[in-house]
């Protein structure tokens, strides 16, 4: 090799060793900010529920609380909704219909977070608090989940944006999915007979289900993270009640409104601790999701 | 559906607030009568430029890098930890840069939020990168080598040079993306109502700017919040689509 090659090749991976290198140095960073935090709480933090930064008193349950029930109504509103898509655009309608979807998904993930927020506040609070929420506690009122006042910014209008938010990731990865499931597959389910229903069924659904939910997690992992929007629209209290209606608060969220006024030392580094906690949920999900797409797409 | 919903209520709302004052004049206090944010505009592109600094040689080189020589351990190494990296929540990425920069020189600045975005932006430049440096046709570089060129003059002349549409494609998106960041903005480039053009002093920028209006209890400031957000659409939008159209011709004709 030339002495110029040498060279060049030592530049580029010097480049390209600093993304590892960056990572590292962010969760060391993290680490060491947070370990005044984690030495005075020990794990009580992580099941505590005061939050006082006045007195010193910190508890991370009512977040983690938000944050993961926040996700998991979104989850429940997106996934039909964007499976449904996926299964209408890959297997029924197969057209020039494709191509606008993958542009609307293109723009509705461009649109920033913060205008989510904006609209959520001024359209879909007012909606959920004036129609949605009794509409709800009509129809399921004799459960825990939907008793109590109702309330614009709620766990619940959090929930709506954050499904708002996810169903084009989900849309568009369950589509790649599906495609790439072997056309033979579906071509010999056919042959023996089968209808288009237990073809999809039998030939296309079982060979791409881990991908799917895959794409569902990666989702998940995308609401677990996302700050601006629901910070606006969640209630931001810390608190946990059994309604979906009551104001709810969620990591992000905390970190964004308290941050840049932590008043003591002791209060950077409990909402540092509560980043690593975010850190660590959506590192562990992403890599879940990552894997059963990775298998799927590899598989095929 | 939801995406009609949002953007027409957006363009409805941002319409209306919108005036030559909205991207000439400086935010004004309540109760005067117009004021834009001009600040805020020329903030964004200030961060945006300040992250490219950050992002693009990282993103760039270490694409080429991943491409050419990263098939083996180190490559699958580096690979996943910028998969990692690409799905951190932003506001941690944040904090990274508001504990390195803003804590250190003790003041909110530009350049702590122009460092985070940079952050935010290598995974995407680098996988982008990778995946159009590896589409040149392997015949191309051979026949450089041919030539007798060293290595690093092809990968630099004929290869990058090959691959440049698609990067620039790539990088133009993840501009385009970083615009929209609000969260790792909040506590490291901060906000400012006034002119600010020096790095190390807190700036303003479209996003945190519309944030600060969507929380507060007026309504003239609600009003500006929906004319910022019309803007950044725009400007989003319109970049994607250009980018998407120009892309296409370099790919098929």
């Amino acid at each position: 090799m030339k002495q110029g090659d040498v060279w060049f090749k030592g530049f580029i991976f010097a480049f390209a060793a600093s993304i590892p290198l960056i990572l590292f140095s962010l969760v060391g960073v993290l680490l060491f900010w947070a370990w005044p935090a984690i030495r005075h709480f020990g794990w009580g933090f992580i099941i505590g529920t005061a939050w006082d930064p006045l007195a010193d008193n910190y508890g991370a349950l009512p977040f983690i609380y938000g944050t993961v029930m926040s996700s998991l109504i979104a989850l429940v509103i997106a996934v039909p909704l964007g499976l449904g898509c996926a299964i209408f655009i890959s297997e029924v309608y197969k057209s020039k219909f494709r191509e606008y979807v993958a542009v609307m998904v293109e723009l509705l993930a461009a649109i920033p977070s913060v205008v989510y927020g904006l609209w959520g506040i001024f359209v879909l609070a007012p909606f959920s608090a004036n129609y949605l929420q009794p509409m709800l506690k009509g129809l399921f009122g004799f459960l825990p989940l939907f008793q109590g006042p109702s309330s614009g910014p709620s766990l619940l209008t959090g929930g709506i944006i954050l499904a708002i938010m996810i169903l084009p990731t989900i849309t568009a990865l369950s589509r790649e999915v599906l495609q790439a499931v072997p056309y033979s597959l579906r071509e010999s389910a056919m042959a023996l007979g089968a209808t288009r229903w237990e073809t999809f069924k039998l030939a296309v659904f079982g060979p791409a289900s881990s991908g799917i939910i895959g794409a569902v997690i990666l989702g998940l992992g995308r609401a677990l993270g996302e700050t601006m929007a629901v910070t606006m629209v969640i209630g931001n209290r810390p608190q946990i009640s059994g309604s979906l209606f009551a104001p709810a608060y969620s990591l992000s969220a905390v970190i964004a409104n308290e941050f840049a006024e932590a008043v003591t030392e002791l209060n950077l580094s409990v909402l540092i601790e509560l980043a690593l906690i975010l850190l660590v949920i959506t590192i562990v999900v992403n890599g879940l999701a990552r894997y059963l797409v990775w298998q799927t797409t590899i598989k095929n | 559906m939801p995406l009609i919903a949002v953007i027409s209520y957006v363009f409805f709302k941002g319409i209306g607030a919108f005036s030559f004052d909205f991207f000439t004049q400086l935010p004004m206090p309540v109760g005067d009568p117009g004021g834009g944010m001009a600040n805020a505009i020329v903030g964004t592109f200030i961060l945006v430029g300040l992250a490219c600094l950050v992002g693009l040689p990282i993103g760039i080189f270490g694409g080429i890098w991943l491409a050419q020589y990263g098939s083996g351990k180190r490559g699958f190494f580096i690979r996943y930890s910028a998969d990692v990296l690409s799905s951190l929540p932003s506001i941690v990425i944040g904090i990274f840069a508001y504990v390195l920069i803003v804590a250190t020189m003790k003041r909110f600045s530009a350049i702590a939020g122009g460092f985070a975005l940079g952050i935010i932006m290598i995974p995407v430049v680098t996988r982008t990168t990778e995946e159009m440096v590896k589409m040149v046709p392997r015949t191309l570089y051979e026949a450089g080598l041919a030539l007798g060129l060293p290595e690093w003059k092809v990968a630099l002349r004929i290869v990058f040079r090959t691959a440049w549409n698609g990067i620039f494609t790539g990088v133009i998106l993840a501009v385009a993306r970083i615009m929209g960041e609000t969260a790792p903005l909040i506590f490291t480039a901060f906000n400012t109502m006034y002119w600010n053009l020096q790095i190390d002093q807190p700036m303003a920028s479209m996003t945190v700017q519309i944030y600060n209006y969507a929380i507060s209890p007026f309504d003239e400031w609600h009003a500006k919040a929906w004319a910022g957000s019309l803007t950044i659409i725009l400007i989003v939008f319109l970049i994607t689509v250009v980018v998407r159209k120009y892309s296409k011709r370099v790919y098929y004709g």
